[in-house]
């Protein structure tokens, strides 16, 4: 009883800061210094006709190296945790037989998922989307694969080394940013190109790319370390 | 538009803090964690919306000259997708953490688990 109540104060009194934040707010009318900046130079500077991924690839760009490490150690983190002992490897799960119509859909399904996410991060810097997006897509697809075949296991060595190779591409993209260009991780190694053409933008779609294979491989790597935990309990 | 926004992702941040402190199952209290998040994404995102303007996509919609006056500001959308990663990586391993708990425990009462507890 007191549990609840201290909860209900709490949460009134974030109630209370809410409001106040609410009643002061007043919406902006006009970009801010560095927003404007941004979007005045962009397509000069950069070239991509995405504003989002320009910040996100390269005026942030370290941000993203930082953030894509977070994702890498997450994942390491859960296949240290949920590594199980080769003796409950070779257990057999006796399952449900996959229903017909999720086996039939999946061969359909699957290689059209995975064309939208390769278009999703090859297109990051024209449209929305981009190696984050498109890597998320990716590896659901590998999900619909596991819950059609669930007998089948995510083949572990295959998809960390496409993801330790994309990310030591992309640290080493970022790295001839400061001998042919301005600093690391800056896009203009390669030629602009024609603003608005899939080849344009210098590195951003080689980098996205690189980051989409890698955000899929990790993603699927920790939802095949989830499923093969489940041997254990068994 | 902004308000509207802004009132949803005040409400959902409520909403994930009750789940929080108020849930007795693990898997529970990671879904508040998760509705959480997303409010303070919404929340971000309204900040940088400006009204009657459009994605800060320069294609034939905004020409590339009158940007300024045409796109809603994408620095805060740029950090939700920092964000949205985060709390991925977070959210697995809050699964990982659970799934281990279960494994010792066989139960995902949150008041089992009195281990660290003097």
């Amino acid at each position: 009883m007191v549990r609840k109540f201290l909860i209900f104060i709490l949460i009134a009194s974030f109630s209370v800061i809410f409001i106040n934040l609410y009643q002061n707010f007043k919406g902006q009318d006009k970009l801010n210094d560095l927003s404007t900046y941004y979007a005045e130079n962009e397509p000069q500077e950069l070239g991509a006709q995405n504003l989002v991924t320009s910040i996100v690839v390269t005026y942030r760009g370290f941000d993203t190296l930082g953030e894509v490490t977070i994702l890498f150690l997450a994942a390491s983190i859960i296949g240290f945790f949920l590594k199980i002992k080769e003796s409950d490897k070779q257990k057999k799960r006796d399952l449900r037989k996959t229903s017909e119509i999720l086996e039939t859909a999946s061969k359909i399904l699957v290689p059209l998922i995975f064309l939208l996410g390769v278009y999703v991060f090859a297109n990051g810097h024209l449209t929305p989307g981009g190696g984050f997006q498109g890597g998320a897509i990716m590896a659901s697809g590998m999900v619909l694969l596991l819950l059609a075949n669930p007998e089948k296991n995510v083949k572990h060595s295959l998809f960390s080394g496409i993801e330790s190779i994309s990310g030591f591409t992309y640290v080493i993209l970022g790295l001839l940013g400061i001998y042919f260009a301005y600093g690391f991780l800056d896009n203009r190694v390669l030629p602009l190109g024609q603003f608005g053409n899939i080849f344009s933008a210098g590195l951003i779609p080689l980098i996205y790319t690189f980051i989409g294979l890698k955000v899929g491989s990790e993603l699927t790597n920790i939802v095949g370390n989830l499923k093969e935990t489940q041997k254990e309990t068994e | 538009m902004e308000y509207i926004s802004l009132i949803t992702g005040f409400i959902m941040l409520m909403i994930g803090l009750w789940g929080i402190l108020s849930q007795k199952n693990i898997i529970k209290i990671i879904i508040g964690f998760t509705i959480f998040d997303t409010a303070i994404n919404i929340i971000i995102i309204s900040i940088g919306y400006i009204s009657g303007r459009t994605a800060p996509i320069l294609d034939k919609a905004v020409p590339v000259k009158d940007a300024v006056t045409k796109i809603v500001d994408p620095i805060p959308q740029a950090l939700v997708l920092t964000s949205i990663v985060i709390s991925l990586g977070v959210t697995a391993l809050m699964l990982a953490y659970a799934l281990k708990l279960h494994k010792y425990k066989n139960t995902l009462e949150i008041n089992k688990f009195k281990d660290l507890k003097w």
